[in-house]
Parts: C-alpha cells; structure tokens; sequence
C-alpha cells in the first residue's frame, strides 16, 4: 500500500550512441525483410502472369466458334469441344447438386448440434482429411465402387468422384459460416419460442448464406477443373455423349489427352479449353467475392 | 419479501435521498400479486452454483430491478425465468419457479410455449437478418395463424407500443440492419412484445447505446408495465431507481435484499446493499 513498494522512477535514456546504433540496426533489418518480401512477390507475380499471359496467347489464337459447336472429331478434320463442354456442365451440376445440400446438412450438424462432441469432432476430423486428399485417391475408390462392380466406365462414377470432392469444401463453409453467427442470435430466435429446428433453417442458414454461396461457388470451382478423378471413372469420350451410363466426355480429360498428342489441331483445341476452363474459375471466383462482399 | 406496509420510505425520503441526488421512485405502488413466484432457487454451471436459495417474486404488472455486481446471478435468475439455460447442457436448476401455477422449470414444460409466454429483451440488439416486418412476423407466426390483414394490424400494434412506428413505416420492407443500433433495440422489444407475453425479461438492454436512445428505452419500459409485468437487470443504478418500482440486490449469488426501489435506495436494511449503493464495491 505504501510508496515503500514502488520501484524508483527511471530517468531517460542515458547512453545516446547505444540508443542510435540500435534504431540503425532497426532500420537495416526493416529494409533487408521489405527487400525480400517484395522479391518474393514479385517471383509469384512473373510465374503467374507468365501462366496466364502464355494461356491468353494460346487460347484466344485457337479460340473460334467451332470450338462450341462441334464435337472432337480425329485429328486433321474440323473439330469442337461441345461434347467435352457438356459433360462437364453435367457432371459438375449433378455433382453440385448432390453434394452441395449433403455438405450443407453436415457442416449444420457440427456447428449446431455437435459443438464439442467427441462425434462431431471425429466427423470435422474425417471431413478436413477428405478436404486435402490427392483427388486421385477418390477417382481410385469410386472406381473400385463403382466401377469395376457394374463392368464399364461411367458418367454416374464422374458424378460419384466430384460429390465426394465438393461435399468437404461445403462442409467447412457451412460450418465456419454457422459459427461466426453470434450465440445471441440464436437466443433471440429460442426466446420468441422457436423451436431448434426453425431457429437453424430460418434464421441461421440465412444469416450465413452469403458465406455459404461463397463456399459452393469456391467448391465449383475446384471439380470443374479436377483431371484425375475422372480419368478412372467417366473415363472421356470423344463422341457426343450425355448418356450417365457409359463414358463421359469432360473439358479436364479431353484437354489432357489432347495437350499430350502429338497432332497439332488437337493441342490448339486443348489451349482453347484450358482457357475456357480458366475463365469459369476466375468467373466464379468474382462472383464468390461479390456475394461475399454483398453479404457485409 | 417486504410487504408494502413498511415500504413507506415516504416521499421526503426519497427527496432527501443523497443517493447520487437522484429521486428513487416512490415506493408506495408496489402491486402484491405476485405473476412469478421463485421458490428456494439453486442454480448450477456444472459443479459451480451460482444461485443459492433465492425467494422472490414477480409483482404483476410491475418493473423489478435487478441489480448487484458482475457475476453475482442477477443474469443468471434472468435466464433461469424463460429456460434459456437449458440449451446448454451441464446447466441445471432446482427449486420452484412458478408462473400461473406451474413450475417452469420441471422436466417436461413446453418451453417453446413459456418463451412465449415470458419473452426477452437481449443486452445487444438482434435483429434478425431480414426484413422489418418480417423481423416482427417472425415470432408472431411461430404461435398464431393470422390473416394477412391481422398480422399487419398486429405489426403496426407491437412497432407502435414499442415506440418506433413512426420511423420504420415507411420502410417495412427495408433490411432490419440498417436501423441504428437503439432503433434495432426498440425493434426487438416490439418483436418480443408482438407474440404477446405475459412476462418481458430486459437484460442490460441499453448497455450498448447512447445516452438518448436509453432515455426512450428507459421511457418505453414505464410504458409497458401497463401491460406487463417487467424484470430487468442492470448495472446502472440510476437506471434501477429511475424504472423500478421493486430492486432486488443479488451478492455472489445469494438475493441480498429486495424492497421497493424507494426504499432500497434511501434505507437499505442489509449492510452490504449499503456499500454496494453508495459505490464501495461492485
């Protein structure tokens, strides 16, 4: 209590040359990680703009209105992506469709029901494992399930491999969202009388679906340019083909096979599709940040 | 509790009150019919209890204060009232808290059907991520189908009790989250008010807004106690004096003292509701 227990006061500093030499040191090492910082930056920055300007050059030089209309023809002969193009529009819809509502309903299962269970820790656990598996490990368990079983590629086994791909990424959203929600929002819907159920589906999920969106959006992204699971379940084709029974034809599978050829036409039409490609992730990803933006 | 007979602190009292020169409510109103009663009331967090033995009851139709340092149950008895707690598993009460004859918090109460019977008004405002007026018909259709025509007549009727129709009219169909933060708590009062409860429970409700938008909140509550019957916790004591008509003084858990407002604030029995009042401690 008394003054007895206060330690004496400091005078300034005393030694100014050990004070300046300190600051200069300071200063040095302030410039020395500004330097490398930006070095770095500037690393990604030239390998990506080469990436994307090298894509540009490619892709628009191939880039003409057969590329949409026509299916993949033999080498030599005028031929499109149509076929590629609409099997990927199909096996991402059906994928989305399936997975987007199964990853919904699990990420609401962890963020309001199972808060700190030893369940639900196991299931986020299982589910961030599957969210950074190599996607080839999925096409190789579809391909066991669903393929070798019913005695042939198919697109329904494409479907299969992106819905197991896409459900983790909507899971995480829909979790993360769910739990930035303060737990006063949810007492001021249980305080009117609301039953758990309506507080989740009426007032939660809509407090969260700009980040939910988002999250779909993002995982759209990501299967539609996923290779590797389709190489051993809807396999590609090179016919027109919106059959879900036999092979399917997809923009990833054609563009590896034919980037890979050694006929000219057919690697055109390859840079033609890894720009297509592109441009619906970059489309997705601004429409992504728009209604992320929309929801602040 | 203390029967009004000796709650005649008298007005002279109240005027000569040295407590912060305020004028503490006269005492001599407070209604004995009691609309909860709280009987022998403990309270657990896990291991930990926070509520030990509390008596008290609810008079109909009146404001009770409940005040105390932070941590000492005031919120906790709040939560208790509308079963808020049990959405948190490890949280459990045990003794008799009644309204209209029945014990509340036994297994087996319909606490959908209580909450709306004892509704809430939260510390920060929240409202809901939609429209005004969907906002207020949210709680409404929860309990009641009305026609179109009923629910907007019943709308109009909760955003005018609580003071804020005038400035949302014209914008019902406007986001709720632009308001300012006192029109969103006024907002959630009509909310609350529009499923029509018996029992409004405040806690903290101005602690997050400035000075003027608590006057209207502090206006609106004296408002609706004609119609309902009132708990709020607070830790403004001018604002107990200025909107009670009966304050309850909670102390690590245990309800320290409760009397009118008039009384409390000017002759205090209990030496520690003393200290607390004058500024010692809390």
């Amino acid at each position: 209590m008394s003054a007895t227990t206060m330690p004496p006061a400091l005078g300034p500093v005393k030694d100014q040359a050990v004070a300046a030499a300190l600051g200069r040191r300071r200063k040095a090492a302030d410039r020395l990680v500004r330097l490398l910082s930006y070095a770095a930056t500037l690393i990604g920055l030239v390998f990506l703009a080469s990436i994307l300007l090298t894509l540009f050059y490619k892709g628009f030089g191939a880039m003409n209105l057969s590329v949409f209309t026509e299916v993949t023809k033999p080498p030599g002969s005028e031929g499109g992506l149509l076929n590629a193009i609409v099997g990927s529009l199909i096996q991402v819809a059906l994928a989305t469709a399936i997975g987007t509502p199964i990853g919904m309903l699990v990420g609401t299962f962890l963020a309001e029901y199972a808060k700190g269970s030893a369940f639900g820790n196991l299931v986020r656990f299982v589910s961030d494992i599957l969210l950074s598996a190599p996607s080839i490990l999925i096409g190789l368990f579809v391909y066991q399930l669903l393929v070798l079983p019913f005695g042939g590629f198919s697109g329904w086994a494409g479907v299969a491999a992106l819905t197991i791909i896409i459900i983790p990424i909507v899971v995480r959203t829909t979790e993360d969202m769910l739990t930035l929600i303060p737990n006063t929002l949810r007492e001021a819907v249980i305080g009117l009388g609301a039953p758990k159920w309506k507080m989740i589906v009426l007032i939660c999920w809509r407090a969260a679906t700009s980040g939910i969106i988002t999250g779909i959006l993002l995982g759209i992204a990501r299967i539609a340019g996923e290779t590797a699971p389709l190489l051993f379940t809807s396999l590609g084709n090179n016919a027109w083909s919106t059959n879900l029974n036999g092979p399917l034809p997809s923009l990833p599978i054609t563009i590896y096979s034919y980037a890979g050829s050694p006929f000219q036409d057919w690697i055109e039409l390859a840079w033609a599709g890894a720009l297509l490609i592109t441009l619906a992730v970059l489309l997705l990803n601004i429409l992504a940040r728009s209604v992320l933006g929309r929801g602040k | 509790m203390t029967p009004p007979s000796e709650a005649q602190t008298t007005d002279s009292a109240a005027q000569n009150a040295s407590f912060g020169g305020m004028q503490a409510r006269s005492a001599a109103a407070l209604n004995e019919t009691a609309r909860v009663t709280v009987r022998n009331l403990d309270f657990f967090y896990g291991e930990n209890k926070a509520l030990k033995g509390i008596n008290f009851l609810l008079p109909e139709k009146q404001v009770t204060g409940m005040i105390g340092p932070s941590g000492c149950g005031k919120s906790t008895l709040l939560r208790v009232l509308n079963r808020m707690y049990s959405l948190y598993p490890g949280q459990r009460a045990e003794g008799e808290v009644l309204l209209d004859g029945e014990n509340i918090i036994a297994d087996g109460v319909d606490m959908n059907a209580l909450r709306a019977k004892i509704g809430m008004v939260f510390q920060k405002p929240t409202p809901f991520p939609m429209s005004i007026y969907d906002n207020i018909a949210f709680g409404i259709k929860l309990h009641e189908k009305l026609s179109k025509a009923q629910l907007d007549e019943r709308i109009e009727w909760a955003l005018t009790r609580a003071a804020i129709w005038g400035e949302v009219k014209d914008r019902l169909n406007a986001s709720a989250m632009g308001l300012s933060g006192g029109q969103q708590q006024r907002l959630c009062i009509a909310r609350t008010i529009a499923v029509r409860p018996e029992v409004i429970l405040f806690d903290e409700p101005t602690s997050a807004l400035d000075p003027i938008s608590t006057l209207k909140i502090e206006e609106l509550i004296d408002e609706l106690k004609r119609d309902f019957t009132i708990a709020i916790v607070t830790h403004n004591m001018q604002q107990a004096a200025r909107c009670a008509d009966q304050v309850a003084f909670f102390y690590l858990g245990e309800l320290i003292e409760v009397a009118p407002a008039g009384q409390l604030f000017t002759a205090p029995k209990h030496p520690k509701t003393q200290e607390y009042i004058t500024g010692r401690f809390g």
